[in-house]
């Protein structure tokens, strides 16, 4: 679901810049189990340089395109891969913060950055 | 006066005390007719006529200003004269530019100016060249000032005149070209319901065909185009762009001098900065062209190549970004880099010294294969412009130096882990081994070792195939290598993973074997050895007495369908695989039939339905490109074959009973099912039927209890019947099958039988607009309403609109018409849309289903024309309970939703909610294709869709949580989508 994200600014895919990588997600789910509680989603995302301007834009829209694309009953966690970016806790807390991420959604700027790095490319 | 019993002269003078009032409304009427008489008769008038008719209008244009359009009407209408004295033209033109403010004039009247002007430039050339610059002059003054599009058109093209006829420009250049260029770029949206059909694209084009007509407007025209590419209107910029483009054919590097600096660094920054794949295409074609001229100009010895100093700075703005793979520049300079490059040999050669050097350096330097693979992708990019320039002489190619280090770069990407980059490297192979001379003896054996090691032991196969294709098409270029190297490695693993047999693993392997040496099979050299491998392994696989051997088969025959393909252009291969082939299908298929019939084990794999299904593009691909006397000679053995049993043709011949595959008798039921071999051969070839033929397969389709074989023996009959002259012979086989059909479908235990062959035939006729065809409808129509066999008629619309694989298409020789389908359309549906209003509840599915797979069949654009008709009945078959039905009208919606989003935004509300109903269907294909169409639907107007947005959101929560991957996948496709629809950034 997330290895096509755009990157803010290069013109690469996520997984092309080895932002996200396969064993970083983690997932426990069961579809079957329609109320199952426990199903989780966990990534760790690893910025590209430590002083990444951009990270918490990634994490937005690695966190939206989740949100967007699994059902309600899953649990999105997105966070940075330790060691790997100097602001490394802020930018967790500000993606574990269900209203941070709302009201940045608010912002029609953010929205379009995030929308545009979601958005198909031609 | 067109009759003759008036002269002008009468005319003139009973108009005489009209002309002559002092009332000047008066005086305009008269000289109003008086012109429209000499417009309808201007070609009868005599010299001197004209003589005293030209003093009177030019004494005119002094008069009154009511006065002067007549005045206008009339001077045209003499502009048009054969017979105008030498001198009056120039006397006309110079009244009217010291007489006239034409700017002041209506538009028509201008318009009448430019036509007078056309007109003697056209007829009088030489005279108007006698006024020298005055004449240019003049009509800068007519036409400064002019707004109306349709005036603006003819003015450009006299203007065009003007210049590539070589009037004198005199000291006029600059103001000729101010008075044209106040107009770029062209800024026009014609008017809706505009009669006059100027569109803005016309203007552009003419008025840039005068732009680029001279180079003496180069230093006028160079800063303007500078100038607007930096203007915020995208139109502005491409219109700049493609003049400039445009400029550089007939500009030399005296124009082009000063302006070098300031034309590239515009271009850099456009390519840089834009985000419109557009314009950066116009930048690249610009820098092309640019570089081609500076290329092509001729120098004196005393003067430098600007060219060197040009692509000097091309090189220095570039070159440095190539080192950062990573970052957002690398690709347009990279282009950059390769437009200036294919402009010519000079650039390349120039531009390919400096990179390529830089860019395997930088691959060494960068260890991570997406940096790799961008910075192979670039250098391919170089190599392939090599290709353009062919064979060049050694010391002056850049590249063979290098050849080392390219061959090792690129046989290590071959090398790497990374998908992507193996991919590239073989891409790059390709390329190389293209450039002729390139590749030395002991590269090209190990370009070979690298080709088959990822062919058969690379996991991907994504990098095998690439790896097979690079094969296919290096092979023609290097026979003897590929042919003494590569098949009998082939060969050897085909044959030692045969001896071993047993685990899966070699069973990919022995597919890969298969494909590669279908692939490499691209000259005829290399062909010779590999049918020969293919067909040795066909028979062995048939010894063999597993259950999977059939599936073997099937792959054999793919990879001999393939070979088959590749040899159809070459007359000489076409016929020695034709030679070779199809005796030895035909052989191992009798065989195995014998030996069926007298109930031995063996031989079954080969009889298998889809083995033979398999065997039969094999033997149609192998006879459809035959020369027809070469045709006629594989007929007699083929034909005789079936009717008669002769086997003499066949290798192997001595069978242990006779073959009679249209004899009657349980224990002949495998041989009859190599009738599907035959419909190969002769439904094939361009025509060759003998009756007894026809009547033999009608006789079998009919009668036979055997699905499979009935099946082929109609498509066979129906095949040679398509085919058919019409005439006596043909009406006479038709009733039969006719009459043979007509009582089977009543009753019997035939009548699916009975139903096939009538499908058959009658798309047979369908395809060629034979009467007959829509009597056979009709009884299929009427089909519809059948309980037993309404579905399967229903179904079979399918077939009647469809492309067959096999028989009745255009390869294969069928007479096949232009638009059969719309034919079918018009005459047919109204039919079925009858038939289901009248039809009961329980065959009315029938009537939609048919109707849908018409519909679904029928090219786009004639089905949005008469989508208003139909679509309410689409609407009603997504609520059929039918998941045929819902699936092929889903599948018919979507590409609608696409292609004629107006129409179908009048019923949005319909189409949410059905398809998020059908979202739900318990059937996984109907929900996919509904997500599909829910995917689809944001296509339409954004303000339509608004509010529905938070709805289908919601909607499209629930199969986000499917149990299946592939719908949860089309879930999240059109719910991402939904999610865009009118947010900021989409």
């Amino acid at each position: 679901l997330i290895r096509s994200i755009n990157d803010p600014e290069h013109p690469l895919t996520l997984e092309e810049l080895n932002v996200v990588e396969q064993v970083r997600v983690k997932a426990m789910f069961a579809f079957r189990q329609v109320n199952d509680a426990e199903s989780t989603v966990a990534v760790e995302f690893t910025p590209t340089i430590p002083h990444c301007s951009m990270a918490t834009l990634i994490g937005l829209s690695i966190k939206v395109k989740l949100i967007r694309s699994l059902p309600e009953r899953f649990k999105v966690d997105v966070h940075i891969t330790p060691g790997t970016h100097a602001s490394e806790h802020a930018v967790n807390k500000q993606l574990a913060d269900k209203e941070r991420v709302a009201a940045a959604l608010e912002n029609s700027h953010l929205l379009e950055v995030v929308n545009q790095c979601l958005s198909a490319r031609s | 006066v067109k009759d003759g019993s008036w002269t002008v002269l009468q005319l003139v003078e009973a108009l005489g005390s009209c002309l002559e009032n002092t009332d000047p409304r008066t005086r305009g009427r008269g000289i109003q007719l008086l012109s429209q008489v000499l417009l309808q008769c201007y070609s009868l008038l005599q010299e001197k006529e004209v003589l005293h008719l030209v003093l009177f209008y030019e004494n005119r244009l002094q008069d009154h200003h009511l006065v002067i359009p007549s005045v206008l009407q009339g001077l045209r209408a003499l502009s048009m004269c054969e017979v105008l004295a030498p001198g009056l033209a120039v006397s006309v033109l110079k009244a009217i530019f010291q007489e006239v403010h034409v700017q002041s004039l209506l538009q028509l009247d201008r318009h009448t100016v430019y036509s007078i002007i056309t007109n003697f430039m056209g007829t009088r050339e030489e005279e108007l060249k006698g006024l020298g610059a005055d004449f240019t002059f003049g009509f800068i003054q007519v036409m400064d000032g002019e707004k109306d599009p349709r005036n603006l058109l003819v003015a450009f093209q006299i203007v065009r005149d003007l210049i590539v006829k070589n009037y004198a420009l005199g000291p006029f250049v600059e103001e000729l070209f101010e008075v044209t260029s106040c107009y770029f770029p062209i800024d026009f949206t014609p008017p809706p319901n505009d009669p006059h059909g100027i569109q803005r694209e016309d203007l552009i084009l003419s008025l840039r065909a005068v732009l680029v007509s001279t180079p003496l407007f180069a230093e006028f025209l160079l800063p303007l185009l500078i100038e607007k590419m930096d203007s915020d209107l995208q139109s502005a910029k491409l219109d700049s762009l493609q003049t400039l483009t445009a400029c550089c054919a007939i500009y030399g590097q005296k124009e082009l001098q000063e302006f070098l600096p300031s034309l590239w660094s515009s271009l850099r920054r456009e390519v840089f900065q834009t985000a419109s794949e557009k314009v950066e295409a116009e930048c690249l074609t610009a820098l092309h062209a640019l570089s081609a001229c500076l290329s092509c100009s001729v120098l004196s010895s005393d003067t430098e190549d600007l060219l060197d100093s040009f692509l000097s700075s091309v090189l220095q703005d570039c070159r440095h970004h190539l080192c950062e793979p990573d970052m957002k520049l690398v690709w347009p300079s990279a282009k950059l880099l390769q437009a200036a490059a294919g402009a010519s040999l000079r650039t390349c050669h120039r531009i390919t010294c400096s990179v390529v050097p830089l860019l395997l350096e930088q691959y060494t330097k960068h260890p991570q294969s997406s940096q790799r693979r961008t910075i192979l992708e670039m250098l391919l990019g170089f190599l392939e412009l090599q290709q353009k320039w062919g064979h060049v002489e050694e010391d002056e190619s850049a590249l063979l130096s290098l050849r080392a280090p390219v061959c090792s770069v690129v046989f290590s990407a071959m090398t790497d882990p990374s998908v992507q980059l193996q991919l590239v490297g073989i891409r790059a192979l390709t390329v190389l081994g293209s450039l002729q001379g390139f590749l030395s003896p002991p590269d090209l054996e190990l370009v070979v070792d690298h080709l088959l090691r990822l062919i058969l032991h690379e996991e991907d196969s994504q990098s095998s195939e690439a790896a097979m294709e690079a094969a296919g098409s290096l092979a023609p270029l290097y026979p003897q290598v590929f042919s003494g190297k590569m098949v009998p490695r082939l060969g050897e693993e085909l044959r030692s993973e045969r001896e071993e047999e047993g685990s899966r693993a070699p069973r990919c392997l022995q597919q890969r074997c298969l494909q590669a040496l279908a692939a490499v099979s691209t000259h005829t050299s290399i062909v010779r050895e590999t049918v020969p491998a293919l067909l040795q392994h066909l028979r062995q696989v048939q010894k063999g007495s597993e259950a999977r051997n059939a599936q073997d088969v099937v792959s054999v025959c793919q990879s001999l369908h393939r070979v088959a393909l590749q040899c159809q252009q070459d007359a000489e291969s076409c016929w020695y695989y034709h030679q070779t082939v199809v005796p030895c299908l035909l052989a191992l298929a009798v065989q195995a039939a014998m030996q069926e019939s007298t109930h031995l084990p063996l031989g079954k794999a080969l009889l298998e339905e889809e083995a033979l299904a398999a065997m039969v593009p094999v033997i149609s691909a192998a006879s459809t490109h035959l020369s027809p006397e070469l045709a006629a000679q594989s007929v007699s053995h083929v034909v005789p074959l079936f009717l008669d049993g002769e086997v003499s043709f066949l290798p192997q011949n001595s069978f242990p009973c006779s073959f009679r595959p249209f004899e009657g008798g349980e224990r002949l039921e495998a041989q009859r099912r190599l009738v599907a071999l035959l419909m190969a051969f002769v439904c094939s070839l361009p025509r060759n039927v003998s009756q007894r033929l026809l009547r033999e397969l009608l006789a079998l389709s009919c009668s036979c209890n055997c699905p499979f074989t009935a099946t082929t023996a109609a498509k066979c009959f129906a095949g040679l019947v398509n085919k058919h002259p019409a005439g006596q012979q043909l009406d006479e086989i038709l009733q039969l099958a006719v009459n043979r059909m007509e009582p089977g479908l009543v009753e019997g235990p035939h009548r699916t039988q009975a139903l096939t062959l009538l499908l058959w035939v009658t798309k047979a006729l369908v395809l060629r607009y034979h009467p007959l065809s829509s009597h056979l409808t009709d009884k299929l129509l009427g089909l519809l309403g059948d309980a037993e066999l309404g579905p399967a008629a229903a179904d079979g619309f399918s077939l009647l609109m469809a492309d067959s694989p096999d028989v009745l298409h255009k390869g294969c020789h069928a007479d096949v018409r232009l638009m059969f389908r719309q034919r079918f359309f018009t005459d047919n549906v109204p039919k079925l849309v009858q038939g289901f209003h009248g039809a009961g509840p329980d065959v009315k599915a029938n009537y939609l289903k048919g109707l849908s797979h018409v519909l679904n069949h029928l090219p786009k654009p004639v089905l949005v024309t008469e989508l208003p008709t139909l679509l309410s009945l689409l609407l009603e078959a997504l609520s059929c309970s039918d998941r045929v039905v819902q699936l092929s009208t889903l599948s018919c919606l979507q590409p609608l939703l696409l292609e004629a989003p107006q129409i179908m935004s009048l019923h949005v509300d319909t189409l949410v909610s059905k398809f998020l109903s059908l979202a739900s269907s318990p059937t996984m294909a109907v929900r996919i294709a509904a997500l599909r169409c829910a995917h689809a639907l944001t296509s339409l107007p954004t303000a339509v869709l608004l509010p529905y947005k938070a709805r289908v959101i919601r909607a499209l929560a629930k199969p986000l949580d499917d149990k299946k991957r592939l719908v949860r996948k089309e879930a999240v496709a059109a719910r991402g989508e939904w999610f865009l629809l009118g947010s900021p950034g989409r």
